[in-house]
C-alpha cells in the first residue's frame, strides 16, 4: 500500500504537466489552423521560413 | 488552484495577437491542399519587401508581413492561378474570438481531471474497498470539486440567468445534476459511502463541454464569416480636398465633401455628379445589365460602379443615410422575423428538460414512499438525472452541424445563419436573380479578331484595372500576350501602346475614331473593330441546373431580350422587368403555394427577396446588403457545388434527427436500470461516454455526402 503515497502523486503531477502543455499550445495559438497543419506535412521544403533564410 | 491558473495563463492571449498582427490579409477561397500552399508561400516569398507570407488553410486566408503593395500581391495570386479577395483588417480585428478559448481551457481541465478521476475510480471498481477506497475518493473529491467550479461555470451562469426569469433551459438538469452529483459524492465520500459519482460529473461536464465548445465553433464560424464579408469590402473613398485628394474612412465622410470616384471602383455614398458625364453599372441595384448614362447634376448610388472616366461627386447622403445602408437596416429589422424559427436542438430541449425534472422527482417520491430512506431515494434520483443527463442530446446537433459547416466552407460556401442548414434542407423550390448572379459580363473574342489581335488585345488590357479590361484578360486566358511597349492609359478613354512599329489602342469607340460607341480595338491605321460586349453565364450553372432536382425560375429586373436570352439558353421560365417589389410578390405567391423557396441573388433589388425566401444564397461579388441578407455566401466565382449545398443541408437534417433517435434509444434502456436502483457510476460513466462517443462518430458521416 505504501507504494500508493509515490504513485499518486506521481499521476497527478503527470496530469498536471500534461494539463500545462496543452494550456501552452492553447496560447501560442497551435490550433488556428488544424487543416493547414495537418497538410503542411507533405510539404517537401521543411524550412517553415523561407524568409529568413534569404537574409 | 487549478481554476486560478488557466484564467491567468488566459489573460495574456490578446496582447500576443496584437503584437504580431499582419500587415495584409486575403481570402483565397479556391485554396484545398498542402500543394496550395506551398505554390502560394513560395511564390509570394520572392517579391520584394515580403516579409513572411503564411497561408491559413482552415480559415482560407493569407496573412502577409512586410511592406509591399496589396495591387502586387493580389496579381503574383491570379498569376499563380488563385481567386484572391483582400480584406480590411480593422474590420477583421473586431472579430477575435476569447470565448472560444476560454471554452477550449475549461474542456481541457474537465478533461484531464476526467481521466486521472477516472483512473482511481478504476481502483475503487476493481475491488478497493474501506479505507483504500475513502483514501481515493478524497482525492477524487480533491481534484474534482475544483474543476466543476471552473469548468461547468458556463452551464451555471446559463442555468442562473433562466431560472432568474423563472424558466427552464437545458442547462438547468445540467447544472443541477452536476452539482448534486458533487455535493452527493462529498457526503458519501465523508461518510464513507461506497459509490461517489466525481468521475460521472467530471465526464458529464467534459462532453456537455465538447458539445458546447463545437456550437460556439458553429456560431462563430457564422460569425466570422459575416465579419469576413464586411471586411471584403474595403471602405475607403478619395476625398477631394482643394486640388489633393485624401484617403479616408467612408464613415468620416460628411455631406458637401467631394468625392473622387476613380474608374471601374463603387460609389461609396449617395451624391450627385459633379463631372460632365459618367457612365455607370447599375446592375446591382435595379438588376439592368446596360451601362447607364449619367449628366452632370444627375444623382447617384452607393453601390453603383464608374465605367467610365474618374468622376466628381458630391455627397449628399453618408454614413446610415445612404441608400445602401438604409437598405441594410430595413434587412436587419426582417431577420429578427426570420429568427423566430427555432432550431431543432432548442426545440428538443423544450421537452426534454422539465420531462428529466419530473422523472428524477418522480423516483425520490417513489422510493422515497417504498423503502423510506431518504438517502437511497436520493442517490436513485441523482443517478436517473446524471443518466438522464443530455450528453449525447447536447452534442446530436451540433457535432452535426460543425462537421457540416467546415464541409461546406472547404466547398467555398460560408453558412452564415445558425439555423441555415435546417431551412435549406426544406427547400422545394428555387428562384434565381439573372445579372450578376447567373450571368456575368464578359467580352465576346469570338467574332472577327485573328489571333495576333486578340494577343495584342490581352496585353492592351492586361495594363488595366477597368472591368472590362479585366473581363478581357478572363477570357482570353489561352491566348499569349503579345509584346506591346509604351503602353498609356488615357483614364475612361482607352489604352495605347506600340507594337512592333505600329500603334495599338484598346477602347471606346470614339476614342478610336469608329462610328460605334461601344468597345473596339484599333491596330496602325486600319479601322477599328468592334469588340462585342456580352453577358456569359457564371461558372458551373449548367452543372448546377441538371444536378438540382427541384423547380427552377428566373426573377430579374433586366429588360426582355437578354433576359429571354439567358433563361432560352437555360430552359428555364422567366419574369423579367421585375421591380424588387414584383420580386418579393412573386416568392409570396409561390410560398403562398406551399413551397419553400431558396432565393439566389446579388443585387439591391434581391434584397427584399433574399430576406423573404425560406432560405438564400448570394455570391460573394454582391452589394454588401445583399450578402447581409443571404443564409450562405458563395466565396467561390462557379455555382457548380450548390446541389451540394443543398444535399448536405439535407444530410445535416437526418443525421441530427438519427442522434436524436440514439440518444432516446439509449435513454430508453438506461433510465429503467436507473429508475430500478442498478445503477451504479461504473454503468453511468459507460453508458454516458458510450452515447456520446456514437453521437459523435454518427455526426461524422456528413462528410461522405
Amino acid at each position: 500500500m505504501n507504494v500508493l503515497v509515490v504513485l499518486i502523486p506521481v499521476s497527478l503531477v503527470l496530469g498536471a504537466v500534461g494539463l500545462i502543455a496543452f494550456l501552452w499550445t492553447v496560447r501560442s495559438d497551435q490550433y488556428d489552423d488544424a487543416l493547414g497543419n495537418a497538410a503542411r506535412i507533405l510539404l517537401d521544403d521543411d524550412n517553415n521560413k523561407p524568409a529568413d533564410s534569404e537574409n | 488552484m487549478m481554476s486560478a491558473c488557466p484564467a491567468c495563463a488566459a489573460a495574456p492571449l490578446a496582447e500576443d495577437i496584437a503584437l504580431a498582427c499582419p500587415t495584409l490579409q486575403f481570402s483565397l477561397p479556391t485554396i484545398h491542399c498542402a500543394a496550395c500552399i506551398g505554390k502560394i508561400e513560395r511564390g509570394l516569398n520572392i517579391l520584394a519587401g515580403v516579409r513572411s507570407v503564411r497561408v491559413n488553410l482552415s480559415m482560407k486566408r493569407l496573412s502577409i508581413e512586410g511592406a509591399v503593395d496589396p495591387k502586387q500581391i493580389e496579381a503574383a495570386l491570379s498569376d499563380l492561378g488563385f481567386e484572391a479577395y483582400p480584406l480590411d483588417l480593422d474590420a477583421l480585428n473586431a472579430a477575435r474570438d476569447d470565448q472560444g478559448k476560454t471554452l477550449l481551457l475549461r474542456m481541457a481541465v474537465a478533461g484531464f481531471a476526467m481521466m486521472n478521476v477516472m483512473l482511481l475510480s478504476v481502483a475503487v471498481w476493481s475491488g478497493a474497498a474501506d479505507a483504500t477506497r475513502d483514501l481515493f475518493h478524497l482525492i477524487s473529491a480533491m481534484i474534482a470539486l475544483p474543476v466543476v467550479a471552473f469548468s461547468g461555470q458556463p452551464f451555471f451562469q446559463n442555468a442562473w440567468s433562466a431560472l432568474r426569469v423563472r424558466r427552464l433551459n437545458m442547462d438547468v438538469p445540467i447544472s443541477l445534476a452536476i452539482f448534486l452529483a458533487a455535493g452527493m459524492s462529498l457526503f458519501e465520500t465523508l461518510n464513507g459511502g461506497a459509490h461517489a459519482y466525481f468521475d460521472a460529473a467530471l465526464s458529464l461536464t467534459f462532453f456537455l463541454l465538447i458539445g458546447r465548445y463545437m456550437d460556439h465553433q458553429t456560431r462563430s464560424a457564422a460569425r466570422s464569416a459575416a465579419k469576413e464579408l464586411t471586411a471584403l469590402e474595403v471602405q475607403t473613398a478619395e476625398r477631394l480636398t482643394g486640388d489633393s485628394t485624401q484617403t479616408i474612412s467612408v464613415q468620416n465622410l460628411s455631406i458637401g465633401d467631394v468625392v473622387l470616384v476613380a474608374a471601374g471602383s463603387r460609389v461609396p455614398v449617395d451624391g450627385e455628379l459633379m463631372s460632365e458625364a459618367a457612365l455607370m453599372d447599375r446592375s446591382l441595384l435595379t438588376g439592368e445589365s446596360a451601362a447607364i448614362t449619367a449628366k452632370a447634376g444627375d444623382a447617384l448610388q452607393s453601390g453603383e460602379i464608374n465605367l467610365g472616366a474618374p468622376l466628381h461627386l458630391r455627397a449628399t447622403a453618408v454614413g446610415e443615410d445612404t441608400s445602401l445602408r438604409r437598405m441594410a437596416a430595413l434587412i436587419e429589422t426582417a431577420e429578427n422575423g426570420r429568427n423566430s424559427y427555432t432550431a431543432l436542438a432548442d426545440r428538443a430541449a423544450q421537452i426534454y428538460a422539465p420531462a428529466v425534472h419530473l422523472l428524477a422527482l418522480a423516483a425520490f417520491i417513489g422510493w422515497v414512499a417504498v423503502t423510506g430512506d431518504m438517502r437511497v431515494a436520493l442517490n436513485v434520483a441523482i443517478a436517473v438525472l446524471i443518466i438522464t443527463c443530455p450528453c449525447a442530446l447536447g452534442l446530436a446537433v451540433p457535432a452535426v452541424s460543425t462537421a457540416a459547416i467546415s464541409r461546406l466552407f472547404s466547398e467555398g460556401f460560408l453558412v452564415k445563419h445558425a439555423t441555415a442548414l435546417e431551412r435549406l434542407a426544406e427547400v422545394d423550390h428555387i428562384v434565381f436573380d439573372k445579372t450578376g448572379t447567373l450571368t456575368t459580363a464578359s467580352v465576346d473574342l469570338s467574332g472577327v479578331l485573328s489571333n495576333l489581335d486578340k494577343a495584342i488585345a490581352k496585353s492592351l488590357a492586361q495594363a488595366s484595372q477597368h472591368p472590362l479590361s479585366k473581363a478581357l484578360v478572363a477570357v482570353s486566358r489561352d491566348v499569349t500576350a503579345a509584346k506591346v511597349t509604351d503602353i498609356v492609359e488615357t483614364t475612361g478613354q482607352g489604352i495605347q501602346g506600340i507594337h512592333g512599329d505600329t500603334p495599338v489602342r484598346l477602347g471606346r469607340g470614339s476614342w478610336l475614331g469608329a462610328e460605334f460607341t461601344g468597345f473596339g480595338l484599333k491596330i496602325g491605321d486600319t479601322p477599328a473593330q468592334q469588340i462585342e460586349v456580352s453577358e456569359s453565364l457564371r461558372e458551373g450553372v449548367f452543372e448546377a441546373l441538371n444536378a438540382v432536382t427541384l423547380g427552377c425560375e428566373i426573377v430579374t429586373g433586366d429588360s426582355e431580350g437578354p433576359a429571354m436570352n439567358v433563361a432560352n439558353r437555360l430552359s428555364l421560365p422567366v419574369t423579367f422587368k421585375a421591380l424588387p417589389k414584383n420580386k418579393l410578390d412573386r416568392l409570396k405567391t409561390l410560398t403562398q403555394q406551399g413551397h419553400r423557396v431558396l432565393m439566389v441573388g446579388d443585387g439591391l433589388n434581391d434584397t427584399a427577396a433574399l430576406v423573404a425566401a425560406h432560405a438564400s444564397i448570394a455570391p460573394s461579388t454582391a452589394l454588401e446588403a445583399s450578402r447581409n441578407a443571404a443564409d450562405v455566401v458563395a466565396l467561390k466565382s462557379s455555382f457548380a457545388a450548390i446541389p451540394l449545398v443543398l444535399s448536405v443541408a439535407r444530410a445535416s437534417r437526418s443525421l441530427s434527427k438519427q442522434n436524436f433517435t440514439i440518444a432516446a434509444l439509449y435513454n430508453c434502456i438506461a433510465v429503467p436500470i436507473a429508475l430500478a436502483g442498478f445503477a451504479t457510476p461504473l454503468a453511468a460513466a459507460l453508458a454516458m461516454s458510450a452515447s456520446s462517443i456514437t453521437v459523435l462518430l454518427n455526426s461524422q458521416r456528413i462528410r461522405f455526402v
